[in-house]
């Protein structure tokens, strides 16, 4: 018998990390924003982002979407348990959406507000999905499928920490493809600032590392016990990062982003890895919060038929909008 | 006080799809209107279809930014406030959600990047493909979203196992008995929406004498939409009526404000329903009416709200007034279709007058007329989550406080309220700047030579008319 469980796992653990990735640069570049060198750069870092962030925002509904649809139990914990959490993300995410349109539909003595939006947005919504990470991390307090845990369960130091990881992880995806896409003056302010931010985002990773097995001792079993593979994840990780460092040492356009992928990438398995085959930890795994058998066979049918049609005509967009994006370059 | 984490749960989402409702019936029908234009000038290469359509496409881009940040606080509404519900409804609204995710939502989004930016990067064609694209993907959608809310409405092709639902017949529950009327009834109200606000924008430039003869074009294709439309919608809405009173007695009862089951029951035109004594206080109305239209016989028998117990009936005034309030205006806008009828055939639709006066306030008229339509019908729908399945209380989320009900409703009023007049007002400036004439610049990508335009610059400047011969629809 086909293991639908374990595919539905698969397809909304890479639905999770195309989001991850992809509103990830675009969440970079807002975080980044007040740093930016001047109003031309802002310019052209968010025309850079314009014409495909509601695509990449889109991962996160499906991914929303398809727990409900496939692991319904996970959407009814988890929301619930990060109720104030969530709020703070959405309305992050609504300052920063609108902003694409605002900020250029404004008049100048107004500009700065919606650049504000965009970046206050956006750094608030990677906080709180980093924030979502910790609290993964570290379990919701359950009874009967239920979550019975109090409102403010997930706000504690080491969540907090997570937050700022992810929002550092975010900044160093933005301005690496910030150095894919721009010219001139911004990709040097950007290739100045992914070192600091590389550092950063080690630092955090590493007392992560450490802090995660106190908090956790399903973790620390995991880490320190007989699966000793394991550990090529990290270390994926730890080589994407030197190659960060190399290639933004001799100046390389696309190589430090992909190479942000690959470490976004190896840092998410290993989250994974963690935890499995837990999708509500302590107490629940996948086959708990499984729906039944026959939605998940016929959702299957569906995405298995749409998702590569969706991929498809998502990477010909990008294709379309290949290449530097310069400054003047109109706003539709 | 008590802080009441139900009350509060359905004010937030009422509040919430209230605002988001209003972007999708407008961003549906305009995207089939640009992708008409888009189509016109791929096909004839006339420079004005092409003027219509980036104007309008930048009035789209705001209000489907706008749409889609509301749209997705929506999704995840029902996890934070309702997640006995998600959990029971999971197997049939998990999968249903999903497939509007992946069929529509990608569609609009991916395309809509082509759409507003790629116009010099791609093709006419292919352009023209995303066009057709982005509004395939807001029609697409509204299909799986009324599939859901239908079956909240008829549920069907469900059983409960364990107290959890579970798909017997996913056609059954796809095409539940109330979904075929409710698409019908949204589709037709996406494209009035989107006609009654063309419309009134081209009436208004035309008084202004800005931009006339492609304005001419728009009022001209508005107005045949209406007057069909209109009175199509009317009768698809009697239909709806009918399956409504077949599946869900109590709400028609409530729209009618018909306490007891009787015969010769009158079409009420005024009347304060009075709950608590559980009859209705200063009656107005035509004789034996409601029966007629709802079951084509004078002495017609129609159900009573009172044949429920009090603890299981819809708030009654709500559900009465705010469908008075729609068939109102549903009238209104018939009437308005006639007029534009009258004036063309006189030959007077484009004479700057009062019917071009009276439109520009039409604009608010289709909006107001969804959200009465959705009020009553959902509305009608309480005290039930899941018509007669699931309530209100069985479908709250357990941990949810009432001060953290409050505390998000409250949130949300303010974020959407600076969101939301900020959009607003972008969007009107985007209509006093009015239709532009070819960005500067940028050379002329069809393969006709330029053909004199009239000359439009901003408002206030008005240009003389120059029509241009064999053009005119």
């Amino acid at each position: 018998m086909i293991d639908f469980v374990m595919i539905w796992a698969v397809i909304i653990a890479f639905g999770v990390m195309m989001y991850v990735l992809m509103d990830g640069f675009d969440l970079g570049i807002g975080i980044l924003y007040p740093f930016a060198p001047n109003e031309d750069s802002r310019d052209v870092m968010m025309n850079s982002v314009a014409p495909v962030w509601d695509g990449n925002e889109t991962w996160l509904v499906l991914g929303g979407a398809g727990l409900l649809g496939a692991f319904p139990l996970v959407y009814s914990v988890l929301l619930p348990a990060l109720y104030l959490g969530v709020f703070v993300l959405l309305a992050g995410l609504i300052f920063r959406g609108v902003a694409f349109e605002f900020r250029f539909k404004a008049g100048p003595e107004n500009k700065g507000y919606w650049s504000a939006s965009f970046a206050i947005g956006s750094t608030v919504a990677a906080l709180a999905q980093g924030i979502v990470v910790g609290a993964y991390i570290q379990g919701f307090e359950t009874e009967n499928f239920v979550f019975t845990g109090g409102a403010f369960d997930w706000l504690t130091p080491f969540t907090l920490f997570t937050g700022l990881g992810l929002v550092l992880g975010y900044a160093l995806l933005g301005s690496t493809w910030t150095i894919m896409k721009t010219e001139g003056e911004t990709q040097e302010w950007a290739y100045r600032i992914t070192p600091m931010l590389l550092a950063g985002v080690l630092g955090v990773f590493l007392v992560i590392s450490f802090w995660t097995p106190m908090v956790d001792s399903f973790v620390r079993d995991r880490w320190f016990g007989n699966i000793a593979f394991i550990w090529l994840l990290p270390a994926g990780a730890l080589g994407c990062a030197a190659l960060i460092y190399r290639a933004v040492r001799r100046r390389d356009e696309g190589i430090p982003f992909v190479a942000t992928l690959g470490l976004f990438l190896f840092t998410y398995l290993g989250l994974l890895a963690s935890k499995w085959p837990y999708v509500v930890p302590p107490e629940y795994t996948l086959y708990d919060a499984a729906s039944a058998r026959e939605s998940q066979m016929f959702l299957l049918i569906g995405v298995l038929f749409v998702i590569p049609f969706v991929l498809a005509y998502t990477a010909w967009t990008y294709w379309v909008f290949r290449g530097k994006v310069k400054v003047g370059e109109g706003y539709h | 006080m008590e802080l009441d984490p139900i009350l509060l749960s359905r004010i937030q989402f009422a509040f919430v799809v209230s605002f988001h409702a209003i972007f999708p019936v407008f961003t549906i029908g305009l995207a089939s209107y640009i992708a008409v234009l888009e189509g016109l000038h791929f096909k004839t290469g006339n420079p004005a279809w092409a003027k219509l359509s980036r104007f309008w496409i930048k009035v789209f881009a705001v209000t489907f930014g706008m749409g889609v940040v509301s749209g997705i606080v929506m999704s995840f509404q029902f996890g934070t406030n309702w997640s006995n519900f998600s959990q029971m409804s999971a197997n049939f609204l998990g999968p249903i959600l999903s497939y509007e995710v992946v069929t529509a939502f990608f569609l609009e989004a991916v395309f809509l990047g082509v759409l507003l930016f790629g116009r010099d990067k791609v093709p006419r064609g292919t352009h023209l493909f995303a066009a057709i694209m982005v509004a395939l993907g807001t029609f697409i959608s509204s299909f799986w979203i009324l599939v859901a809310n239908s079956w909240m409405h008829t549920p069907a092709g469900v059983e409960f196992q364990d107290g959890v639902l579970h798909v017997r017949s996913w056609m059954e529950a796809i095409f539940n008995p109330s979904f075929p009327y409710r698409f019908a009834h949204m589709a037709v109200a996406s494209f009035l929406t989107g006609s009654f606000v063309v419309a009134g924008v081209s009436a208004w430039y035309l008084l202004k004498g800005h931009m006339v003869e492609v304005n001419r074009k728009a009022l001209s294709m508005c107005m045949w939409m209406i007057l069909v439309l209109a009175p199509a919608q009317a009768v698809i809405g009697d239909f709806h009526g009918l399956n409504t009173l077949e599946y869900q007695p109590t709400k028609v009862a409530a729209m009618e404000g018909n306490w007891e089951r009787q015969g010769n029951v009158p079409l009420l035109l005024f009347a304060l329903p009075d709950q608590a004594a559980q009859e209705n206080r200063f009656e107005v109305g035509i004789p034996n009416l409601a029966s007629w239209i709802l079951t084509h016989s004078a002495d017609g028998v129609v159900p009573g709200i009172a044949e429920v117990p009090v603890e299981e009936q819809p708030p009654v005034g709500t559900v009465f007034w705010s469908f008075r309030l729609m068939v109102g205006i549903g009238l209104l806008m018939i009437a308005v279709g006639l007029w534009g009828l009258y004036l063309r055939v006189k030959g007077r639709l484009y004479e700057p007058g009062r019917f071009h006066r009276f439109m520009p306030y039409m604009i608010a008229s289709p909006f107001v007329a969804v959200l009465a339509g959705w009020f009553t019908t959902e509305v009608g729908r309480a005290p039930w989550l899941i018509q007669g399945m699931v309530s209100f209380s069985e479908g709250v989320t357990p941990a949810l406080t009432g001060w953290m009900a409050l505390a998000s409703l409250i949130g949300y009023v303010a974020v959407y309220a600076v969101v939301y007049t900020a959009g607003g007002y972008y969007i009107w400036r985007l209509m006093q700047k009015g239709i532009t004439d070819e960005e500067p610049g940028e050379q002329d990508e069809t393969a006709h030579p330029k053909r004199p335009l009239s000359g439009g610059g901003p408002i206030g400047e008005t240009s003389p008319a120059a029509p241009v011969k064999g053009d005119w629809t």
